[in-house]
């Protein structure tokens, strides 16, 4: 299987929101590749007529009475965040 | 009287509380004492409560499960200042019987790894020899159990977090059926994966923290209804039909240490009335490892994408959102998790997808249906959980692929959402060997039954050498 490239590392990075540093870049290349080839193994069954599985278990929907309760004390919810404005979190601008 | 916490089981600890001969703060107190003495050196905890609430025995509980009031930091500098402001569910079960959280345990960040040298605070060290690791994700519960200082501790289990930290550090293990505990509260890594489960010095104590953790919640939609759990008395095991898969027994990499003590204790079982039959999984070895190593990255990428710096945990300076969460995330998170999210990212992504993660979700059904097949026949399947005996510190780090490899043996299972239990079996060059347990799905008293006879007749003295 051919190894990854650097712009496929960037790709991914980007969209898993990661901003990696050049050495970062060069080491996660090297490593990202091993891993790919040795997953890549899936691939070798016949696996034309087997299903997916999402799930280990057999069960479909799990229902809830739709009932309203109480929410977590927002003081408490805010005591985390890193910003905040009022009922608000407050981050840089988009 | 003196309370000798490298010896007392959890059982005999909550007969002293209950019989009045020790009080609960004498008995909290003992375990601070001895992770005050022997904590320094191993590091299995990332914070210790002074005074937990409560009136009964302690519990050590690893650092992924939300505990109120009390830092939870997954082992990820991107948590370190996060507490939760609810308790999990399991928390809250422990809770309603009395049980007082003596601390959190080390993890390898965010459960990702197989030795703890992962967390961003530094690795947990093996009881029985410091200069090793206590194996992973949950080395520091397994470290707490193995060294005296709690009684019991929960743990979590995605691919063998559970049952491969009990095989290292010489105690009990189990990753429970998918399904039978809650994890509303615990940090998510791999949703079709994880469980949380108990870790514990012998089986039934085991098998009692799983009744207590154990059970449907409205919380968590993926949970069902739980058999009554019977705590094991059996010294037998007749009746019992026991398979080994002999690609479990054979795959590449199983020391010569750990292979003789299974076979021991396979004999062992069956001058206890087992019927002893090998019998094979013949993809589910061979294809799990690269099967799990699809599916639990692509879950962890979208399970991480909430650790963004808006609503907890760290935050870095950026001039706009998208620089902020970058950064955020590029300071928060070590080198595993931006793997694991790497690779889940690229097997989810347009033109990769049914190359990777859709094939693994069908050769998660060839693993299933191979197991199912083996339970149409036997009642238990047993392999060595790990197939070494702890090894050194630093010594696969730089490795993914070969550290990976350490969960060959614990994954089919998980990949099926079987039960298993890790009990030790013996030693090989001083290091515990472990021994695995798998049942069919709800399997859990069967399981308990089997590995009490075998704990039993096996005699495995769970204290380290070093600390008798």
């Amino acid at each position: 299987m051919a190894r990854i490239t650097k712009e496929e590392v960037l790709h991914v990075a980007r969209l898993a929101r990661l901003e990696l540093s050049d050495d970062d870049v060069a080491k996660f290349q090297e490593q990202l590749s091993d891993i790919l080839e040795a997953v890549s193994k899936v691939s070798e069954l016949d696996l034309s007529d087997v299903p997916p599985t999402a799930h280990p278990l057999e069960i479909a929907n799990a229902w809830a009475e739709d009932v309203p309760h109480d929410c977590l004390p927002l003081d408490d919810v805010f005591a985390n965040a890193p910003d905040r404005d009022g009922d608000y979190f407050r981050t840089p601008p988009a | 009287m003196t309370v000798d916490t490298l010896r007392l089981s959890a059982e005999e600890a909550n007969r002293l509380v209950t019989d009045g001969e020790v009080s609960s703060d004498e008995l909290y107190r003992a375990y601070l004492d001895a992770i005050g003495e022997r904590d320094p050196e191993l590091h299995a905890f990332l914070y210790v409560c002074e005074n937990d609430p409560g009136a009964g025995i302690p519990i050590a509980i690893k650092d992924v499960i939300g505990t109120r009031g009390i830092p939870t930091t997954a082992g990820s500098k991107i948590l370190e200042s996060y507490i939760p402001v609810y308790d999990a569910t399991v928390i809250a079960n422990c809770r309603k019987r009395g049980l007082r959280v003596i601390g959190k345990t080390n993890t390898d960040e965010f459960a990702m790894g197989s030795s703890t040298e992962n967390s961003a605070f530094g690795p947990s060290h093996n009881p029985w020899d410091p200069s090793r690791v206590p194996g992973g994700s949950g080395g520091g519960s397994a470290a707490a159990v193995s060294a005296g200082l709690a009684p019991w501790a929960l743990g979590s289990d995605t691919g063998g977090s559970i049952k491969q930290p009990a095989a290292l550090c010489g105690h009990v293990g189990l990753r429970p059926t998918y399904g039978t505990v809650s994890r509303y509260g615990v940090v998510a890594f791999a949703s079709s994966l994880d469980q949380v489960g108990p870790v514990a010095r012998n089986v039934r104590d085991c098998a009692f923290l799983y009744s207590v953790i154990s059970g449907r919640d409205e919380n968590d939609s993926t949970t069902v209804d739980v058999p009554e759990v019977e705590l094991p008395t059996a010294e037998d095991l007749k009746g019992l039909r026991i398979g080994v898969p002999k690609e479990m027994n054979g795959v590449d990499g199983i020391e010569p240490g750990v292979s003789a003590a299974v076979h021991k204790a396979l004999e062992l079982a069956e001058s206890l009335g087992a019927t002893v039959e090998e019998c094979s999984l013949p993809r589910s070895v061979d294809y799990g490892v690269a099967c799990y190593y699809v599916v639990s990255p692509a879950e962890a990428s979208a399970n991480l994408a909430r650790y963004d710096g808006v609503r907890f945990g760290l935050r870095d300076d950026g001039a706009d959102f998208r620089e902020m969460v970058m950064k955020t995330r590029d300071a928060g998170f070590g080198d595993e998790p931006k793997r694991r999210i790497m690779v889940g990212t690229y097997a989810l992504s347009s033109g990769y997808y049914d190359a990777y993660y859709r094939t693994a979700q069908k050769v998660r059904t060839v693993i299933k249906r191979e197991h199912d097949e083996l339970f149409e026949r036997f009642d238990v399947l047993v392999s060595p959980t790990s197939p070494t005996v702890a090894f050194p510190i630093g010594a696969k780090i730089d490795d993914p692929v070969a550290m990976y490899m350490n969960d060959v043996l614990t994954i089919p299972s998980c990949m099926a959402g079987l039960p298993g239990l890790n009990i030790p079996c013996g030693l090989s060059e001083g290091l515990p060997v472990g021994l695995q347990l798998i049942g069919p799905q709800f399997g859990e008293n069967t399981i308990f039954r089997a590995a009490h006879a075998l704990e039993q007749a096996i005699g495995f003295d769970v204290v380290p050498e070093r600390l008798r």
